[in-house]
Parts: C-alpha cells; structure tokens; sequence
C-alpha cells in the first residue's frame, strides 16, 4: 500500500466532486442573496410559502427528490420537454442534471444563514445610509453585504459542504459515470459494495477530516467574529 | 371417529400456528417481482412468511459477511453462494439452481430495439443503461455480450449505470436512458412483453445466468427457511418462475 493508494478513477471522481461543490456553491449564493433578501424584508403574505419550499429539502429524504427529478428531467417530463425543445436533450446522467439537483437539494442551506444574516442587520443601517442618498444597490453592496459577511461566509461553507456530501440523489439520476457523474460519495458506495475496503478507506477517510476541517474552521471563525 | 378427526384437525390447526415462522430472505433484483408473487403463495399454503429485502448480489454478499440477518440468498449468480459455501457461511447441501436468467436489451419505445441487436452496431443513442457489472451478474453478462460482439470500447461512453438491475430497468422504463441491458423477467409477464422492443440476447453470447438460492447460516435450524426452499422447488413456484421467462 503505497503513500497514495487512489488510483485515476478515484481522483477524477474527488475533482468531479469538487468542480459540482464549487459551482453549485456559486450559483446558489447569486441565486439565493436575492431570495434571502425578499425573505428577510417581506411582509408578503407568500413569504410562509417561499420559505417552505425553500426549506422543503431539509426533511424530505433525497429519494423524493431523485425520483421526481427523473420523472421531470425525463422525455415525457416539463423540463425535459424545454431541454429537448432547446436542443440540449435531457438532463439525467448529465454534469449539468446533477448540478440543477445539487442547486435545489442545497438551496436551504445557503438562503438560510444569508436571511438570518440579513434580518439581524435591521433597519436602522439602512436608513442612515438613506440620509446620506445611498441609492438602493449602493447600500446593499456597501452596507448590507459587509454586514452580513459572516453568513455569506457560513452558506458558503455550508453549501459546499453539503454538495460533497451529496449521495442519493446522485445515485438516483447520475448513473454512475465516470468523470461525469461519479462523485465522492458514489465511488465510496461502489467501493464498498464490491468489498474493495482499502480503496473505500482513503476516500471515506478523507471525507471526514474534510467535513471536520471545514466545519471546525467555520466555528472557530465565526466564535471570533462574534467576540470582535 | 368424528370426534378423533377434529381433535386431529384441531391439533393440526395449532401446530401450523405454532410452527408458522418467518424467514428473511435477501433476493437479487431481478427476481423482486416473482419471489414477491411466491412469497404470498408460500404464506397461503405454509402460513410462514417470507420478509423479501431486494438488491445487488454482490452488495448481499458484502453484507452477509459483515453478519446481515438473511436466512436465504436467492442470487443472481452460482458463484457467490458457491462462494459463500466454501467460507462456510451457509447450511451445506442446501444449495440448488432456482432459475436461470434471460438477458434483454430493452426499450420503452416501440421499435426502438430491432430482433436482431443491430441497434447496438448503428449506436443511435446517447444512453446504454446497464446494471453494475462490478456487483450485478445481469452487468457482467450485459459486458460479456458487447465484448463478444466487440462493440465494448464504442460503447462503453454511453454506458449509465444501475446501481442493481432494478434501478437499471428504471433508468429505462422513465425514458432517460433509450434502451439498456435488463434482465427479461423485468419486461415479461405470463409469456409476453409488457411493453416497449426488445431483443432476446442470443445465449451463445454470454455465460449462461444460473441463478443460485442457498440457506444461510442463520437460516440453521429456522424450519420456514427449510420450507422455503422446498417451496421455490416446488411446481407452483416453478410455474409462476417460468412465467417470467426464466428457463430451469
């Protein structure tokens, strides 16, 4: 067993794993600010319901979601239908099909902490901000976002994390492919499941201490910036 | 007279009470659809119960060795409980050739898959969906058949994968993979296919898929295993075994 015991297949899926992680984590803080920041200003009545279905993936199991995405991203499906439409064919089995799912399963966990973030500034920095004729983007971007830079920092982290760790949904719609849809989590189950213990060891192994590192960093983190 | 057949039939009642059981059975997907058809005939005739788990066989076999509850393998394959027998994690004797299995390359569209496979060799299709060949004996065989025909390195850029044949079939069935390597009990019913184009692999284009069932050493002693496997010998499970399109 040499110093580096993870062959070609294994490193593919671990840069796969973290070109979805990383993207996803992009996409969702340009989407989810401007949610976050509807939720947290609102007195819609539809704020119960955004939020809801916002939070939806955190008590469904990832089964619902897998089995549904298949069913809609498929050929007699509404997205799969507009795909089609658009020539880009279909979704599952595909890098952006696992990314759309990464988006929506993550979602909570990224517009969650900004919103928290975001309530808690309140609006007192926003009206003296107002006095001194900030325009409404000028204050956001010099005001609010700096303000709530320790929940950017935590759905950041948190959205990432969570991508990686990732497992049924992919398996449901990813079929498997190497380079493509093979992430982490889904090599770790093929190892096991066809008893090669060794290999499963080095990636599981390094999920941990990843999950442990990201969220012993995020804690101490914001321990300090709440002292400051 | 009377009075001695009813305390007989009294007697008899009770004891199938007493001596009803229940056997965990860990079954290869393929055969997920028929064992649950025997199993509710098995509960009617015997009073056991069958509690089916189903999955890949090489996940049961991963399982079985770290000590998972299952009395009876119904595998997918003869060389893992052959394997199993050799670690001694079974009840020796009780192995046997419970059906043995068709391979299909299968479609949900009409026409899609022509009688003769040559859809493979014009490989119109972005998806090939195929069972797990590392854990599923339906994978492995699908593999052996593009290898024969020496279409596997063409291929093998559309392969999606199953996790187990089920999720295979599934990949196939919602549309989202064109046509896929399934097993044929998956797709017939009572001698027909239930919908959608197939072609019926030529045997002589892979290893023949003797499926193997076998008491597990927790299965020791547990007469509803015992009864089980005499059971799935039996005509009746034999019938409803060939119905699928299984051969024996």
């Amino acid at each position: 067993m040499g110093m580096v015991d993870l062959n070609t297949v294994d490193l593919s899926a671990i840069k796969l794993t973290l070109k979805l992680a990383s993207l996803t984590t992009c996409l969702l803080l340009i989407i989810g600010t401007p949610i976050a920041w509807w939720l947290a200003r609102t007195r819609s009545r539809l704020k119960g319901m955004v939020g809801a279905v916002v939070a939806l993936p955190l008590v469904l199991p990832p089964t619902v979601l897998g089995f549904y995405l298949l069913v809609v991203m498929g050929p007699q499906g509404p997205i799969g239908h507009l795909t089609q439409a658009l020539g880009l064919g279909l979704l599952p089995f595909t890098f952006p099909g696992l990314l759309l799912a990464s988006v929506l399963y993550t979602m909570p966990f990224v517009v969650q902490p900004v919103q928290n973030a975001f309530e808690a500034i309140g609006e007192r920095p926003m009206e003296a901000a107002a006095t001194l004729r900030a325009g409404p983007w000028d204050t956001f971007f010099t005001v609010v976002v700096p303000l709530a830079r320790p929940g950017f920092l935590t759905a950041a982290v948190l959205g990432f994390a969570h991508t990686v760790g990732e497992f049924g949904i992919v398996l449901m719609i990813g079929g498997n492919i190497p380079g493509k849809t093979r992430v982490v989590s889904v090599q770790i189950y093929d190892h096991v499941e066809a008893m090669e213990y060794t290999e499963a060891h080095w990636l599981a192994g390094g999920m941990v201490a990843f999950a442990f590192l990201v969220l012993f960093a995020l804690y101490t983190f914001n321990n300090s910036a709440n002292r400051t | 007279m009377i009075r001695l057949l009813l305390v007989s039939l009294y007697l008899l009642g009770t004891s199938a009470v007493a001596f009803a059981g229940e056997v965990q059975v860990a079954v290869a997907a393929n055969f997920t659809v028929p064992m649950q058809k025997i199993a509710a005939d098995f509960e009617k005739d015997t009073g056991h119960k069958a509690v089916v788990s189903a999955g890949a066989t090489g996940k049961f076999y991963a399982q079985i060795q770290s000590g998972a509850p299952f009395e009876v393998l119904l595998s997918a394959d003869d060389t893992t409980p052959a394997k199993l027998e050799q670690e001694g994690m079974t009840v020796p004797g009780s192995r046997f050739t419970y059906a043995i299995g068709k391979l299909v390359l299968w479609s949900a569209k009409p026409v899609f898959v022509d009688d003769k496979g040559k859809v493979l060799k014009e490989g119109k299709f972005s998806h090939l969906a195929l069972a797990n060949p590392k854990t599923a004996p339906y994978g492995a065989a699908a593999i052996e058949v593009l290898k024969n025909l020496g279409l596997l390195d063409t291929l093998s850029p559309k392969f999606v994968q199953g996790e187990n044949i089920a999720q295979t079939q599934q990949f196939v069935a919602t549309g989202n993979a064109e046509l896929g390597f399934v097993a044929l009990s998956q797709v017939q019913k009572d001698g027909q296919l239930t919908g959608g184009s197939a072609w019926f692999v030529p045997e002589k284009l892979y290893k023949p898929i003797r499926q193997d069932a076998v008491i597990l050493a927790k299965g020791k002693g547990n007469a509803a295993a015992t009864a089980l496997m005499e059971y799935l010998n039996g005509d009746k499970a034999k019938a409803i075994i060939k119905s699928f399109g299984y051969t024996l």
